[in-house]
């Protein structure tokens, strides 16, 4: 069933390198067609958005390019910054370390953005952060990671619209302590988030006089996890969990089944059902436990007017769900960060009348110097103290409950249960 | 948990996984064993089986049980039409020449999980089980003067696990009659013994070997949606899928179904075992290593014929 040789192929050497080099000829024309025949003060401010539109991190990646948006329209529908529209360029990075590191490049020297925004995955954050100082682009990471304020990253990166993992762990720390047991086992996803989850949690239930009998590492692309529940020791009081991740609805479900009728006391980070219903079949058995929540889900009955402001302009409704589609959930407790770093952006650009990429430095500095930023449209998620030495926030943690089925708020932490010592002083380094 | 519940534990784990391994692995024994090509877009088919069985599950609603029977019937078909269509358009105009078959069918691979990405989005989505109770399962202890059953803390399986294993040994004993038994499992035997002279004899060989690709795609289908109630249905899950698909056709032999399925078996019951006591990487580890020892010392398989 052979063929004979086909010696003469019917595309000629010549007429390929031809096609090849017009089209070699035009890509380089292009630039020349495209730029501003204006003044270079009525060019928008482009803001490189990083955005994880696949990967583990796409249920995040899309709330966040939806909330981001808004965003960009509440501040253009304001008259923009410094009387420039702003304009969001956004790149998919995969969810990948490496893909992230190429996007700060595309966004520095391609695209000619003025800051980068939006990387939430720890480890993106960390294999892009580095390009970014190197390519002395500003990036503002709404990651949760405790990198940037432990001296790792460079004066370039800063954090300024969502609390760190260390504030967080040391706020709840107390209320497991004191509510719900003090033998603690930790199941978290076996990467830089985690690895945060796990030390600063450690140390902080210590201090409360308490115990972790069990440290399980998952990796964070597992898809079943049955396996991982045998590890479990036998005398728990709490179950604290954290797990990111597409399969995260698979976590929580088989918790439930491995632990059936008789189950210790569960305290989770609300990071394990970001983008899943609550209602979801399997997880009738989370009635009655604790969840933290970085920005509550469900509209709760103080709602402030702030809320319901941020709600309506990222089309989100009471439920946490997306109005166009109730079984469409939303990333609440971290696409808020998106918001609140936008507006910060803004206040930077605005304090150091940054006219172009000349002026870098200078709205660094401007937002280091920022401290109080009290709850308002701009940061719905409550009032904000920023440290411009470690460039990172603290704000109010929320523990909430699972009732009838929602989460209803039962604890808030004040910013000063947050706070820690300072671990950097990236104000002391060079730009 | 004390080491006999965990290792029961571990054991019906590692069975679910077989079970599921056997039939990915069975569908890609088949294409090779009458086509002799290798089908890499395989991975795919099985994401396309769970994707299919979230669209249909969605689209009828009601009662998640009835819903959950349309999608086994349908997504499998759904998907053996799609390999039909695949075979017919790429594979057979490149005559089943084996490199470019691996070309074309990287090819296909991308392409199906791109045009997946930008319809169904990236995001994992869950189909309801039909029934889905836990089970408590009892272990035995001395105690007392003689043997007592108790109920370990934890030990336990659903249902729906279990159902999976039966699903699976029903299919592959069907597969097994219908290939040994059935004349259209004559006709593939005779094509895949020597395709020149089954010709010969008037068989058509070409919608033989559409039909056979098709029921390839279809069995792996068929493992994605048993799958997709216990996972969910993500854009990414047929990678891993081919991975170990192939793991187990190299150690079981390319060819054979009764290899395919000891191996499936063997790396599904280890797997589940060494993740379980050890960690999920030493077992991906070891069965990757089982196959490089294959390959060295018995290059085909572990019930594999000798290559013609």
């Amino acid at each position: 069933m052979s063929k004979p040789l086909n010696l003469k192929p019917s595309i000629s050497r010549r007429s390929a390198m031809k096609t090849l080099g017009l089209g070699a000829g035009a890509a380089a024309a292009l630039p020349m067609w495209a730029r501003y025949s204006n003044a270079q003060t009525s060019a928008p401010i482009r803001i490189g958005f990083q955005k994880h539109a696949t990967g583990i991190g796409a249920s995040y990646g899309r709330w966040y390019d939806r909330t981001s948006q808004a965003a960009v329209k509440m501040i253009n529908d304001g008259g923009g910054i410094n009387d420039r529209m702003v304009e969001l360029v956004t790149e998919d990075d995969g969810t990948d370390p490496k893909r992230g590191a190429e996007v700060v490049e595309k966004f520095a020297t391609q695209h000619n953005c003025d800051v980068g925004f939006g990387t939430l995955f720890s480890h993106v954050v960390i294999g892009s952060a580095p390009r970014a100082g190197e390519l002395k682009l500003p990036y503002f990471v709404v990651s949760e990671g405790h990198h940037v304020a432990s001296g790792m990253l460079n004066r370039y990166t800063l954090q300024p619209g969502i609390t760190d993992v260390k504030s967080q762990v040391q706020a709840m720390a107390p209320f497991v302590g004191d509510t719900l047991g003090k033998k603690v086992t930790m199941i978290f996803p076996d990467f830089a988030f985690g690895h945060d989850h796990r030390d600063f949690f450690s140390k902080a239930i210590e201090a409360q006089g308490g115990e972790v009998v069990a440290k399980i590492a998952v990796p964070p692309a597992e898809t079943s996890f049955t396996k991982y529940f045998p590890k479990i020791p036998r005398d728990t009081e709490v179950i604290y969990h954290v797990m990111v991740g597409p399969a995260v609805l698979t976590f929580v479900k088989e918790l439930g089944e491995f632990f059936g009728p008789s189950r210790p006391e569960i305290f989770g980070f609300i990071d394990s059902l970001e983008a899943v219903d609550l209602a979801s079949p399997g997880l009738e058995y989370l009635e009655g436990t604790y969840f933290w929540e970085g920005n509550p889900r469900y509209a709760q009955p103080d709602q402030t007017s702030y809320d319901k402001y941020f709600r309506a302009a990222v089309g989100v409704d009471d439920n946490g769900a997306s109005v166009n589609d109730p079984k469409d959930v939303s990333t609440y407790a971290h696409m808020f960060g998106c918001w609140e770093t936008l507006h910060v952006i803004k206040a930077g650009m605005e304090a150091s009348g940054y006219a172009g990429p000349q002026d870098r430095s200078k709205l660094i500095e401007a937002v280091e110097a920022m401290t109080s930023m009290p709850e308002s449209n701009e940061h719905p998620q409550g009032e904000k103290l920023f440290n411009g030495k470690t460039h990172q926030v603290f704000g109010k943690q929320y523990i909430s409950k699972v009732t009838n089925g929602k989460l209803i708020r039962a604890h808030t932490a004040s910013i000063e249960d947050t706070l820690y010592p300072d671990e950097v002083d990236y104000t002391s380094q060079g730009f | 948990m004390e080491f006999g519940p965990y290792l029961m534990l571990a054991t019906l784990e590692g069975a679910v996984l077989a079970a599921v391994l056997a039939l990915m692995a069975s569908g890609l024994s088949l294409v090779f064993g009458v086509m002799r090509v290798v089908n890499i877009a395989h991975g795919e088919f099985y994401m396309l089986g769970a994707v299919f069985a979230w669209w249909i599950t969605s689209a009828i609603g009601g009662d998640p049980a009835l819903a959950f029977i349309a999608a086994l019937v349908i997504a499998p078909v759904a998907v053996g039409a799609v390999a039909v269509a695949a075979d017919m358009v790429i594979i057979k105009r490149l005559n089943y020449d084996p490199e470019r078959t691996i070309v074309a069918t990287i090819g296909l691979l991308y392409i199906i999980q791109q045009l997946t990405l930008m319809t169904y989005g990236a995001d994992a989505r869950p189909v309801v089980a039909p029934f889905n109770t836990r089970l408590a399962l009892p272990w035995i202890e001395w105690s007392g003067g003689g043997l007592q059953l108790y109920w370990p803390w934890g030990l336990s399986v659903t249902s729906y696990k279990l159902f999976v294993m039966a699903a699976a040994v029903v299919v592959l004993t069907g597969l097994y009659l219908m290939m040994t038994r059935s004349r259209i499992g004559l006709l593939m035997r005779a094509a895949q013994l020597d395709s020149e002279t089954a010709l010969a004899f008037g068989i058509p060989v070409e919608r033989i070997y559409a039909i056979v690709f098709g029921l390839g795609g279809a069995l792996v289908a068929l493992a994605g949606v048993l799958i997709v109630p216990i996972q969910q249905a993500h854009y990414l899950m047929g990678g891993d899928a081919l991975l170990l698909s192939f793991i187990v056709v190299i150690i079981g032999g390319l060819g054979s179904l009764g290899g395919t399925v000891v191996a499936a078996l063997l790396i599904g019951l280890s797997d589940g075992i060494i993740s379980v006591f050890f960690s999920p990487t030493l077992a991906k580890i070891i069965a990757t290593l089982l196959v490089a020892l294959v390959l060295v010392f018995r290059p085909q398989g572990l019930f594999g014929g000798k290559s013609r």
